[in-house]
Protein backbone atom coordinates (compact mmCIF):
# COMPACT_ATOMS: atom_id res chain seq x y z
CA UNK A 1 0.00 0.00 0.00
CA UNK A 2 1.28 3.45 -0.43
CA UNK A 3 0.23 5.16 2.35
CA UNK A 4 2.60 7.69 3.68
CA UNK A 5 2.20 10.53 5.96
CA UNK A 6 3.94 13.50 6.15
CA UNK A 7 5.94 14.88 8.85
CA UNK A 8 8.30 18.02 9.42
CA UNK A 9 11.93 17.01 10.42
CA UNK A 10 12.92 18.07 13.75
CA UNK A 11 15.94 16.55 14.30
CA UNK A 12 18.91 14.90 12.52
CA UNK A 13 21.37 12.59 13.50
CA UNK A 14 23.28 11.01 10.50
CA UNK A 15 20.59 8.61 8.87
CA UNK A 16 18.16 8.82 11.49
CA UNK A 17 15.87 11.62 12.50
CA UNK A 18 12.70 12.42 14.75
CA UNK A 19 9.81 13.78 12.60
CA UNK A 20 7.33 15.58 14.25
CA UNK A 21 3.58 14.34 12.82
CA UNK A 22 1.77 16.40 13.90
CA UNK A 23 2.17 16.54 18.04
CA UNK A 24 3.67 12.55 17.48
CA UNK A 25 7.02 12.19 17.26
CA UNK A 26 8.98 9.10 15.82
CA UNK A 27 12.09 7.96 14.91
CA UNK A 28 12.64 7.55 11.00
CA UNK A 29 15.16 5.96 9.23
CA UNK A 30 17.09 8.58 5.95
CA UNK A 31 18.78 5.49 4.15
CA UNK A 32 16.35 6.55 1.42
CA UNK A 33 16.59 10.42 1.42
CA UNK A 34 19.82 11.22 2.93
CA UNK A 35 20.09 14.77 2.32
CA UNK A 36 17.15 15.37 4.68
CA UNK A 37 17.61 18.15 7.13
CA UNK A 38 16.10 20.12 9.97
CA UNK A 39 12.86 21.90 8.92
CA UNK A 40 12.04 19.74 5.46
CA UNK A 41 8.82 18.31 5.47
CA UNK A 42 8.98 14.71 4.24
CA UNK A 43 6.93 11.58 3.70
CA UNK A 44 7.03 8.52 5.85
CA UNK A 45 6.42 5.34 4.45
CA UNK A 46 7.28 1.91 6.82
CA UNK A 47 9.39 3.67 8.86
CA UNK A 48 11.74 5.49 5.98
CA UNK A 49 11.35 9.02 4.44
CA UNK A 50 10.63 8.44 1.22
CA UNK A 51 10.72 11.89 -0.34
CA UNK A 52 10.68 15.51 0.96
CA UNK A 53 7.09 17.38 0.16
CA UNK A 54 8.38 20.58 -1.23
CA UNK A 55 6.94 23.92 0.81
CA UNK A 56 6.71 25.65 -2.73
CA UNK A 57 5.26 22.86 -5.07
CA UNK A 58 2.73 22.43 -2.04
CA UNK A 59 1.49 26.56 -2.48
CA UNK A 60 1.51 25.92 -5.96
CA UNK A 61 -0.81 23.24 -6.53
CA UNK A 62 -3.43 24.93 -3.96
CA UNK A 63 -3.40 27.92 -5.85
CA UNK A 64 -3.86 25.56 -9.13
CA UNK A 65 -7.04 23.83 -7.54
CA UNK A 66 -8.39 27.56 -7.43
CA UNK A 67 -7.37 27.92 -11.21
CA UNK A 68 -9.12 24.76 -12.08
CA UNK A 69 -12.13 25.76 -10.24
CA UNK A 70 -12.75 28.33 -11.74
CA UNK A 71 -11.77 27.64 -15.03
CA UNK A 72 -14.68 27.65 -17.42
CA UNK A 73 -14.83 26.77 -20.81
CA UNK A 74 -14.65 29.65 -23.13
CA UNK A 75 -16.97 28.18 -25.62
CA UNK A 76 -19.52 27.49 -23.31
CA UNK A 77 -20.03 30.65 -21.59
CA UNK A 78 -22.27 33.02 -22.76
CA UNK B 1 11.32 30.39 11.16
CA UNK B 2 9.65 27.77 8.91
CA UNK B 3 6.57 28.18 7.06
CA UNK B 4 4.63 25.04 7.78
CA UNK B 5 1.98 23.38 4.98
CA UNK B 6 -1.37 23.43 6.01
CA UNK B 7 -2.36 19.82 5.07
CA UNK B 8 -6.08 19.92 5.79
CA UNK B 9 -6.06 22.55 2.77
CA UNK B 10 -6.02 19.26 0.61
CA UNK B 11 -8.39 18.03 2.03
CA UNK B 12 -11.17 20.74 2.89
CA UNK B 13 -9.89 23.51 0.59
CA UNK B 14 -12.67 25.73 -0.72
CA UNK B 15 -11.84 24.74 -4.19
CA UNK B 16 -13.53 21.34 -3.88
CA UNK B 17 -17.15 22.55 -5.05
CA UNK B 18 -15.77 24.38 -8.49
CA UNK B 19 -13.18 21.11 -9.26
CA UNK B 20 -16.69 19.06 -8.95
CA UNK B 21 -18.21 21.76 -11.39
CA UNK B 22 -15.18 21.83 -13.53
CA UNK B 23 -15.15 18.08 -14.32
CA UNK B 24 -18.84 18.20 -15.08
CA UNK B 25 -18.34 20.54 -17.59
CA UNK B 26 -15.21 18.73 -18.94
CA UNK B 27 -17.05 15.14 -19.48
CA UNK B 28 -18.45 14.81 -23.07
CA UNK B 29 -19.60 11.11 -22.62
CA UNK B 30 -18.54 7.57 -21.87
CA UNK B 31 -14.87 7.66 -19.89
CA UNK B 32 -13.15 5.14 -17.99
CA UNK B 33 -10.58 6.24 -15.75
CA UNK B 34 -8.14 4.07 -13.38
CA UNK B 35 -6.74 4.10 -10.72
CA UNK B 36 -3.81 1.53 -9.96
CA UNK B 37 -3.06 2.12 -6.33
CA UNK B 38 -4.85 0.63 -3.22
CA UNK B 39 -4.39 4.24 -1.15
CA UNK B 40 -6.58 5.81 -4.06
CA UNK B 41 -8.94 2.88 -4.01
CA UNK B 42 -9.64 3.86 -0.25
CA UNK B 43 -9.12 7.61 -0.46
CA UNK B 44 -11.92 7.56 -3.43
CA UNK B 45 -14.08 5.57 -1.34
CA UNK B 46 -13.80 7.17 1.84
CA UNK B 47 -14.65 11.05 0.18
CA UNK B 48 -17.07 9.36 -1.98
CA UNK B 49 -16.12 10.66 -4.75
CA UNK B 50 -17.59 8.17 -7.27
CA UNK B 51 -20.86 9.95 -5.93
CA UNK B 52 -19.78 12.97 -7.10
CA UNK B 53 -18.66 12.38 -10.83
CA UNK B 54 -21.09 12.26 -13.55
CA UNK B 55 -22.98 9.41 -15.04
CA UNK B 56 -20.93 7.90 -17.54
CA UNK B 57 -17.36 8.77 -16.12
CA UNK B 58 -16.31 5.79 -14.36
CA UNK B 59 -13.58 5.72 -11.86
CA UNK B 60 -12.23 1.85 -11.88
CA UNK B 61 -9.86 0.44 -9.55
CA UNK B 62 -6.80 -1.60 -11.04
CA UNK B 63 -4.75 -4.36 -9.70
CA UNK B 64 -3.28 -1.71 -6.84
CA UNK B 65 -3.91 -3.37 -3.90
CA UNK B 66 -0.71 -5.44 -2.98
CA UNK B 67 -2.12 -7.88 -1.08
CA UNK B 68 -5.07 -8.77 -3.55
CA UNK B 69 -2.59 -8.88 -5.99
CA UNK B 70 -0.17 -11.37 -4.08
CA UNK B 71 -0.77 -15.20 -5.49
CA UNK B 72 -2.30 -18.05 -3.37
CA UNK B 73 1.03 -20.08 -3.96
CA UNK B 74 3.03 -17.20 -1.90
CA UNK B 75 0.55 -16.97 0.72
CA UNK B 76 1.45 -20.60 1.12
CA UNK B 77 5.11 -19.91 1.25
CA UNK B 78 4.41 -17.19 3.90
CA UNK B 79 2.14 -20.02 5.91
CA UNK B 80 4.83 -22.54 5.57
CA UNK B 81 7.55 -20.70 6.92
CA UNK B 82 5.25 -19.32 9.98
CA UNK B 83 5.02 -23.07 10.94
CA UNK B 84 8.99 -23.58 11.39
CA UNK B 85 9.47 -23.38 15.39
CA UNK B 86 12.83 -21.47 14.42
CA UNK B 87 11.05 -19.35 12.28
CA UNK B 88 10.17 -15.75 13.36
CA UNK B 89 7.49 -14.48 10.90
CA UNK B 90 6.93 -11.04 10.29
CA UNK B 91 4.88 -9.40 8.55
CA UNK B 92 2.81 -5.68 8.09
CA UNK B 93 -0.47 -6.30 9.31
CA UNK B 94 -2.78 -6.49 6.43
CA UNK B 95 -1.27 -9.90 5.50
CA UNK B 96 -2.80 -11.56 8.39
CA UNK B 97 -5.89 -12.53 7.69
CA UNK B 98 -5.58 -13.09 3.81
CA UNK B 99 -6.82 -16.65 3.49
CA UNK B 100 -4.14 -19.29 2.00
CA UNK B 101 -5.32 -22.82 0.52
CA UNK B 102 -5.87 -23.40 4.05
CA UNK B 103 -5.49 -21.34 7.27
CA UNK B 104 -4.01 -17.97 7.11
CA UNK B 105 -1.24 -16.21 9.09
CA UNK B 106 -3.92 -14.87 12.05
CA UNK B 107 -4.91 -18.76 12.12
CA UNK B 108 -1.61 -20.36 12.63
CA UNK B 109 -0.26 -17.52 15.00
CA UNK B 110 -3.55 -18.65 17.22
CA UNK B 111 -2.09 -22.57 16.71
CA UNK B 112 1.10 -21.46 18.51
CA UNK B 113 3.67 -19.80 15.15
CA UNK B 114 5.45 -17.35 15.93
CA UNK B 115 3.93 -14.50 13.69
CA UNK B 116 4.35 -10.76 14.40
CA UNK B 117 2.80 -7.86 13.30
CA UNK B 118 5.67 -5.16 12.07
CA UNK B 119 5.36 -1.54 10.75
CA UNK B 120 8.79 -1.56 9.15
CA UNK B 121 10.93 -3.70 7.61
CA UNK B 122 13.90 -2.58 10.19
CA UNK B 123 12.24 -4.37 12.94
CA UNK B 124 12.49 -7.58 11.30
CA UNK B 125 16.63 -7.07 11.42
CA UNK B 126 16.02 -5.38 14.98
CA UNK B 127 14.04 -8.91 16.38
CA UNK B 128 16.54 -11.13 14.58
CA UNK B 129 19.42 -9.20 16.65
CA UNK B 130 18.04 -9.70 19.76
CA UNK B 131 17.21 -13.85 18.86
CA UNK B 132 19.97 -15.31 17.08
CA UNK B 133 19.01 -18.79 17.56
CA UNK B 134 15.19 -17.67 15.00
CA UNK B 135 15.49 -17.08 11.62
CA UNK B 136 13.51 -13.77 11.45
CA UNK B 137 11.56 -14.13 7.79
CA UNK B 138 10.11 -10.76 6.14
CA UNK B 139 7.17 -11.17 4.19
CA UNK B 140 7.57 -9.00 1.15
CA UNK B 141 4.47 -7.50 -0.40
CA UNK B 142 3.68 -4.34 -1.76
CA UNK B 143 4.78 -1.91 -4.91
CA UNK B 144 7.58 0.70 -5.49
CA UNK B 145 6.70 2.18 -2.09
CA UNK B 146 7.78 -0.62 0.04
CA UNK B 147 10.11 -2.32 -1.78
CA UNK B 148 13.39 0.42 -0.84
CA UNK B 149 12.58 0.30 2.30
CA UNK B 150 12.85 -3.61 2.55
CA UNK B 151 16.12 -2.54 0.44
CA UNK B 152 17.09 -0.45 2.90
CA UNK B 153 16.74 -2.69 6.27
CA UNK B 154 18.30 -5.78 4.54
CA UNK B 155 21.73 -3.28 3.81
CA UNK B 156 21.41 -2.84 7.43
CA UNK B 157 21.51 -6.19 8.32
CA UNK B 158 24.38 -6.83 6.08
CA UNK B 159 26.54 -3.47 7.65
CA UNK B 160 25.61 -4.82 11.24
CA UNK B 161 26.68 -8.36 10.62
CA UNK B 162 22.68 -9.89 11.41
CA UNK B 163 22.62 -13.15 9.37
CA UNK B 164 19.31 -14.72 10.03
CA UNK B 165 17.37 -12.11 8.52
CA UNK B 166 15.12 -12.74 5.30
CA UNK B 167 13.20 -11.75 3.24
CA UNK B 168 10.30 -13.42 0.46
CA UNK B 169 10.32 -11.04 -1.84
CA UNK B 170 6.85 -11.09 -3.12
CA UNK B 171 7.17 -7.25 -4.44
CA UNK B 172 5.69 -6.23 -7.85
CA UNK B 173 6.28 -3.43 -9.87
CA UNK B 174 3.32 -0.93 -10.87
CA UNK B 175 4.19 0.40 -14.95
CA UNK B 176 4.42 -3.29 -16.36
CA UNK B 177 0.81 -4.12 -14.95
CA UNK B 178 0.02 -0.79 -16.88
CA UNK B 179 1.11 -2.01 -20.16
CA UNK B 180 -0.92 -5.13 -19.46
CA UNK B 181 -3.71 -3.29 -19.15
CA UNK B 182 -3.57 -0.99 -22.45
CA UNK B 183 -2.55 -4.02 -24.31
CA UNK B 184 -5.78 -6.64 -23.54
CA UNK B 185 -8.33 -5.85 -27.05
CA UNK B 186 -10.83 -4.52 -26.62
CA UNK B 187 -10.11 -2.34 -23.32
CA UNK B 188 -11.78 1.37 -22.88
CA UNK B 189 -9.64 3.10 -20.75
CA UNK B 190 -9.49 6.76 -21.40
CA UNK B 191 -6.71 7.37 -18.69
CA UNK B 192 -4.95 6.32 -15.69
CA UNK B 193 -4.43 8.36 -12.12
CA UNK B 194 -0.90 7.12 -11.46
CA UNK B 195 -0.34 6.14 -7.49
CA UNK B 196 1.22 9.28 -5.65
CA UNK B 197 3.94 7.45 -3.33
CA UNK B 198 5.12 4.63 -5.88
CA UNK B 199 5.82 7.54 -7.90
CA UNK B 200 7.95 9.56 -5.20
CA UNK B 201 10.02 6.59 -6.09
CA UNK B 202 10.02 5.60 -9.64
CA UNK B 203 9.28 8.92 -10.54
CA UNK B 204 6.29 10.62 -13.04
CA UNK B 205 8.99 9.92 -16.40
CA UNK B 206 8.07 5.74 -15.36
CA UNK B 207 4.87 5.90 -17.40
CA UNK B 208 5.99 8.21 -20.52
CA UNK B 209 6.58 4.86 -22.31
CA UNK B 210 2.80 3.69 -21.71
CA UNK B 211 1.26 7.42 -22.20
CA UNK B 212 3.29 8.01 -25.65
CA UNK B 213 3.40 3.99 -26.73
CA UNK B 214 -0.34 3.56 -26.39
CA UNK B 215 -1.64 6.81 -26.24
CA UNK B 216 -2.85 7.17 -22.98
CA UNK B 217 -3.33 9.81 -20.33
CA UNK B 218 -1.34 9.94 -17.40
CA UNK B 219 -1.82 12.19 -14.41
CA UNK B 220 -0.21 11.28 -11.11
CA UNK B 221 -2.12 12.11 -8.18
CA UNK B 222 -2.26 12.54 -4.81
CA UNK B 223 -4.29 11.23 -2.14
CA UNK B 224 -6.26 13.95 -0.53
CA UNK B 225 -9.48 14.82 -1.91
CA UNK B 226 -8.34 17.52 -3.80
CA UNK B 227 -5.81 16.18 -5.23
CA UNK B 228 -7.74 13.64 -6.68
CA UNK B 229 -10.49 15.63 -7.95
CA UNK B 230 -7.75 17.74 -9.79
CA UNK B 231 -6.25 14.55 -10.83
CA UNK B 232 -9.55 13.49 -12.38
CA UNK B 233 -9.65 17.06 -14.05
CA UNK B 234 -6.20 16.99 -15.58
CA UNK B 235 -7.36 13.77 -17.07
CA UNK B 236 -10.47 14.60 -18.68
CA UNK B 237 -8.49 18.16 -20.50
CA UNK B 238 -6.38 15.46 -21.76
CA UNK B 239 -8.90 12.96 -22.76
CA UNK B 240 -10.78 15.78 -24.75
CA UNK B 241 -7.52 16.67 -26.25
CA UNK B 242 -6.82 13.16 -27.17
CA UNK B 243 -10.41 12.65 -28.44
CA UNK B 244 -9.40 15.52 -30.58
CA UNK B 245 -6.19 14.70 -32.15
CA UNK B 246 -4.16 15.49 -29.58
CA UNK B 247 -1.23 13.10 -27.96
CA UNK B 248 -1.26 11.91 -24.68
CA UNK B 249 1.27 12.91 -21.99
CA UNK B 250 2.44 12.36 -18.32
CA UNK B 251 1.59 14.61 -15.94
CA UNK B 252 1.96 15.36 -12.29
CA UNK B 253 -1.05 16.66 -10.03
CA UNK B 254 1.30 16.04 -6.86
CA UNK B 255 4.24 17.93 -7.93
CA UNK B 256 5.05 18.16 -4.16
CA UNK B 257 6.00 15.25 -3.41
CA UNK B 258 6.73 13.21 -7.15
CA UNK B 259 9.65 14.66 -9.02
CA UNK B 260 10.11 13.32 -13.27
CA UNK B 261 13.72 11.20 -12.27
CA UNK B 262 12.15 9.62 -8.68
CA UNK B 263 14.10 8.87 -5.66
CA UNK B 264 17.93 8.04 -7.30
CA UNK B 265 18.88 6.29 -3.77
CA UNK B 266 16.01 4.32 -3.44
CA UNK B 267 16.19 3.24 -7.45
CA UNK B 268 19.51 2.70 -6.82
CA UNK B 269 19.77 0.68 -3.78
CA UNK B 270 16.52 -1.65 -5.49
CA UNK B 271 19.12 -2.12 -8.14
CA UNK B 272 21.77 -3.20 -6.22
CA UNK B 273 19.31 -5.46 -3.84
CA UNK B 274 16.94 -7.09 -6.83
CA UNK B 275 16.62 -7.92 -9.63
CA UNK B 276 13.49 -7.47 -12.20
CA UNK B 277 11.89 -10.99 -13.03
CA UNK B 278 8.87 -12.01 -14.22
CA UNK B 279 5.83 -12.66 -11.80
CA UNK B 280 2.89 -14.12 -11.15
CA UNK B 281 -0.24 -11.50 -10.43
CA UNK B 282 -3.08 -13.43 -8.44
CA UNK B 283 -6.16 -13.28 -10.66
CA UNK B 284 -4.59 -11.88 -13.70
CA UNK B 285 -1.52 -14.52 -14.14
CA UNK B 286 2.24 -13.81 -15.08
CA UNK B 287 3.03 -10.26 -15.76
CA UNK B 288 6.70 -10.14 -17.47
CA UNK B 289 9.66 -8.39 -15.34
CA UNK B 290 6.79 -7.20 -12.83
CA UNK B 291 8.46 -8.87 -9.80
CA UNK B 292 11.34 -8.70 -8.09
CA UNK B 293 13.90 -11.86 -6.93
CA UNK B 294 17.13 -11.15 -4.88
CA UNK B 295 20.34 -11.09 -6.40
CA UNK B 296 23.26 -13.74 -6.50
CA UNK B 297 25.18 -11.45 -3.71
CA UNK B 298 22.21 -11.36 -1.85
CA UNK B 299 21.19 -15.02 -2.23
CA UNK B 300 21.76 -15.89 1.74
CA UNK B 301 18.82 -12.96 2.22
CA UNK B 302 16.00 -15.17 0.43
CA UNK B 303 14.05 -16.95 2.70
CA UNK B 304 12.53 -19.39 0.47
CA UNK B 305 15.89 -20.38 -0.70
CA UNK B 306 17.15 -20.91 2.76
CA UNK B 307 14.03 -22.68 4.21
CA UNK B 308 14.13 -24.94 1.25
CA UNK B 309 10.05 -23.72 0.58
CA UNK B 310 8.94 -23.58 -3.07
CA UNK B 311 6.05 -22.00 -4.56
CA UNK B 312 2.94 -23.98 -5.62
CA UNK B 313 0.58 -22.92 -8.09
CA UNK B 314 -3.02 -24.02 -6.23
CA UNK B 315 -6.72 -23.55 -7.58
CA UNK B 316 -8.49 -20.93 -6.31
CA UNK B 317 -11.82 -20.25 -4.42
CA UNK B 318 -14.63 -21.20 -6.74
CA UNK B 319 -17.22 -18.54 -8.01
CA UNK B 320 -14.32 -15.79 -6.66
CA UNK B 321 -13.87 -13.02 -9.76
CA UNK B 322 -11.45 -10.99 -8.13
CA UNK B 323 -9.34 -11.24 -11.11
CA UNK B 324 -11.65 -9.81 -13.35
CA UNK B 325 -12.41 -6.95 -10.72
CA UNK B 326 -8.58 -5.89 -10.53
CA UNK B 327 -8.26 -5.49 -14.53
CA UNK B 328 -11.36 -3.35 -14.73
CA UNK B 329 -14.06 -5.76 -16.23
CA UNK B 330 -15.90 -6.36 -13.53
CA UNK B 331 -17.20 -4.55 -10.38
CA UNK B 332 -17.88 -6.10 -7.11
CA UNK B 333 -21.92 -5.84 -7.27
CA UNK B 334 -21.20 -8.29 -10.39
CA UNK B 335 -19.84 -11.06 -7.97
CA UNK B 336 -22.45 -13.82 -6.79
CA UNK B 337 -20.09 -14.50 -3.34
CA UNK B 338 -19.89 -10.13 -2.86
CA UNK B 339 -22.16 -9.59 0.54
CA UNK B 340 -23.74 -12.62 0.75
CA UNK B 341 -20.75 -15.39 1.45
CA UNK B 342 -17.91 -13.21 0.92
CA UNK B 343 -17.78 -10.23 3.38
CA UNK B 344 -15.16 -8.13 4.82
CA UNK B 345 -15.86 -10.20 8.08
CA UNK B 346 -15.61 -13.75 6.32
CA UNK B 347 -13.54 -12.60 3.31
CA UNK B 348 -13.61 -15.35 0.33
CA UNK B 349 -11.22 -13.54 -2.06
CA UNK B 350 -8.12 -10.76 -1.60
CA UNK B 351 -9.95 -8.15 -2.97
CA UNK B 352 -12.28 -8.53 0.36
CA UNK B 353 -9.95 -9.14 2.82
CA UNK B 354 -7.72 -6.48 2.27
CA UNK B 355 -8.94 -3.02 3.36
CA UNK B 356 -7.30 -2.08 -0.01
CA UNK B 357 -9.46 -4.13 -2.06
CA UNK B 358 -11.90 -3.12 -4.59
CA UNK B 359 -14.68 -5.35 -2.63
CA UNK B 360 -13.73 -4.25 0.58
CA UNK B 361 -14.07 -0.34 0.00
CA UNK B 362 -17.05 -0.96 -1.78
CA UNK B 363 -18.80 -2.58 1.17
CA UNK B 364 -17.60 -0.12 3.06
CA UNK B 365 -18.69 3.19 1.15
CA UNK B 366 -20.45 2.37 -2.24
CA UNK B 367 -23.53 0.31 -0.71
CA UNK B 368 -26.92 2.09 0.12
Amino acid sequence: MCLAVPGLVREVDGLRAKVDFGGITREVELSLLPDTQVDDYVLVHAGYAIEKVDRESALETMKLFREMAEAVDKERSS
Amino acid sequence: MSRTIDFEAFRTGPDADGLVRRIHELFEGPTALMEVCGTHTVAIGRAGIRSLMPDGLRLLSGPGCPVCVTPLGEIDMALAAARRPDVVLTTFGDMMRVPGSESSLERERAGGADVRIVTSALDAVEIAAGEPSKEVVFVGVGFETTSPTIAAALMTAERRGVENVSVLPFFKLVPPALDLLVAVPGRALDGFLCPGHVSSIIGSNAYEPVAHGADMPCVVAGFEPLDILAGVVMLLEQVRDVRSGGAARVETQYARAVRPEGNRTALELLDEVFEVVDADWRGIGTIPESGYALRERYAHRDAGAKLGVDRTRPDEPEGCICGAIMLGERIPADCPLFGTVCTPRDPVGPCMVSSEGSCAAHFRYERR
